[in-house]
């Protein structure tokens, strides 16, 4: 179990280090981000009521397409050089390898969240001070299955020459429900109705997050070596 | 040269005729009667360091590897050469459990290579083609990153003690993305040297490398063997590994074949054919 918890913590280390370093991916995905809040901001118009009831579906369209982005350049750190092949030839529990990257995506997720909120909150005029709490919370499990998904989905897709279109074809159809969810449950929290509609939303973001995390994180040792 | 790959396709032919009936045939149509693992009962020996019984490898419709049998005795470095796409790194990787055979089967130190591939990796060191670094990491931290991922924490005194020795020691902390080819096979060295295996596979160790560099190598494959382990070395050079080389075998039709070093070194070369020397690989 100690040797596990090395394992995980270099990978979490070495990911969030590579990135610190280059800012490659943390670039493209901020710019894309700021993209598409900009860009569907415009659209919608000045009228403050179509931008409320459309931020929360633009919020987390936003993290899906930066997401994806991220996940697909985490694994393509693995595959050049030969770094892939390294890490499955190092004993011990591959899943070790799962958890490892789930950390590091939930990490990177959660900073271009941490930008990305101002940013709509100025261009969507959401009043974001006085529902800080229960936003955080949806964003959090939101995120971690997400992440769960997108983790283990990128790991299936980076043994094909295809990667990057196949990628958003397996992942996007399984995150309908988690999307649903998140939109839902933010939208509610931005009408100012915390604890009743979202709650039950959230609740499903639970469910969604154990049930996915429990049958990647099983899953993902005949995954990566398929 | 030519009478050289009459005598490997003769023998290779020879080793066919000895193989049980459905494996004797070439091509797909043979293998695809061949037994199989699972229809031969094997024996795991783990006195052995290497045991494959007539490993077969596809890809798409090309038969790589058409019913390879090699036994590697603990103590031995074994050279394995053949032309280039004879499947040399495909056998590597296959004892690795990088890949799965297509047919046959084989154990690593009595540990079957793919029902029990999680207990052969604990055993294996593994320098191929590329190393396998992260280019925005240092040397030190590239080097720290896979003994952690080996579940190891060891202290900096031991890596930077496997850094000097493979001379990279100035270049602890630049990023390895400026390296040369050859600095980060040395880095891929300094990895082996942290975590000694028990099995080391080299593929084409000797490229890339000066003198100093082929020397650490030879040093490490016969380290490994000296402590009872085994060393497997692809290479087109065998000349470079004379000195630690117990045999050689060379890969024909995606079978093996035993050469000596002499008949090797002499192919190489395209000198004529000295008398073959028969054995089992």
């Amino acid at each position: 179990m100690a040797s596990e918890l090395i394992r995980i913590r270099a990978m979490v280390w070495k990911d969030l280090t590579a990135e610190r370093r280059t800012k490659a991916n943390f670039n493209a995905v901020a710019f894309l981000a700021g993209a598409i809040l900009l860009l569907f901001g415009f659209a919608l118009g000045p009228d403050v009521e179509a931008l409320h009831a459309a931020a929360g579906g633009m919020i987390w369209l936003t993290v899906l397409f930066s997401g994806v982005l991220s996940f697909n350049r985490s694994y393509e750190k693995e595959l050049e050089g030969g770094a892939l092949e390294a890490l499955l030839l190092y004993p011990g529990d591959r899943r070790s390898i799962y958890l490892g990257k789930l950390i590091a995506n939930f990490a990177f997720v959660l900073l271009v969240e941490a930008i990305l909120l101002p940013a709509a909150a100025v261009l969507y005029d959401l009043p974001l001070h006085t529902v800080v709490l229960p936003l955080a919370g949806v964003l959090l499990l939101g995120t971690f299955g997400f992440v769960t998904l997108g983790t283990f989905y990128a790991a299936m897709a980076s043994r094909l020459r295809a990667r990057e279109v196949l990628l958003p074809l397996l992942l996007f159809p399984m995150l309908i429900p988690l999307l649903v969810a998140c939109v839902e449950a933010t939208q509610a929290i931005l009408d100012g109705n915390a604890m009743g509609f979202a709650g039950s939303w959230m609740k499903l973001l639970v469910v969604f997050d154990v049930v996915f995390f429990v049958a990647a994180y099983f899953a993902f040792d005949y995954v990566i070596e398929a | 040269m030519l009478a050289y790959v009459e005598d490997d396709l003769e023998r290779a032919r020879r080793s066919r005729a000895t193989l049980p009936a459905g494996m004797a045939g070439s091509g797909t149509a043979a293998l695809a009667h061949s037994p199989s693992s699972r229809q031969r009962p094997r024996m795991n020996n783990a006195s052995l360091a290497i045991d494959l019984d007539g490993v077969a490898r596809r890809f798409a419709r090309r038969w790589v590897l058409r019913g390879v049998t090699l036994r590697v005795e603990r103590g031995e470095v074994v050279g394995l050469t053949g032309n280039n796409g004879s499947g040399k790194t495909t056998l590597l990787r296959i004892v690795s459990t990088l890949l799965r055979p297509t047919r046959g089967g084989g154990s690593v130190f009595g540990h079957d290579l793919v029902k029990e591939a999680a207990a052969v990796r604990p055993y294996i060191g593994y320098l191929g083609h590329a190393a396998g670094l992260y280019d925005d990491l240092t040397a030190f931290e590239n080097l720290r990153f896979s003994v952690r991922m080996a579940g190891l924490d060891l202290g900096a005194g031991v890596l930077d003690e496997a850094l000097e020795r493979v001379r990279l020691d100035e270049f602890r902390d630049e990023r390895t993305r400026g390296f040369s080819a050859g600095m980060r096979r040395r880095l891929g060295v300094a990895r082996l040297l942290v975590r000694p295996p028990r099995l080391l596979l080299l593929d084409e160790p000797y490229a890339s490398f000066d003198v100093d560099g082929i020397t650490l190598v030879n040093e490490l494959a016969s380290s490994v063997a000296e402590q009872g382990g085994a060393t497997l070395i692809a290479t087109h050079d065998v000349a470079r590994g004379r000195g630690v080389l117990s045999r050689t075998l060379r890969i024909v039709e995606g079978r093996l074949v035993q050469r000596t070093l002499d008949e090797e070194e002499a192919y190489l070369a395209g000198r004529p054919p000295a008398p073959p020397v028969e054995a089992e690989a």
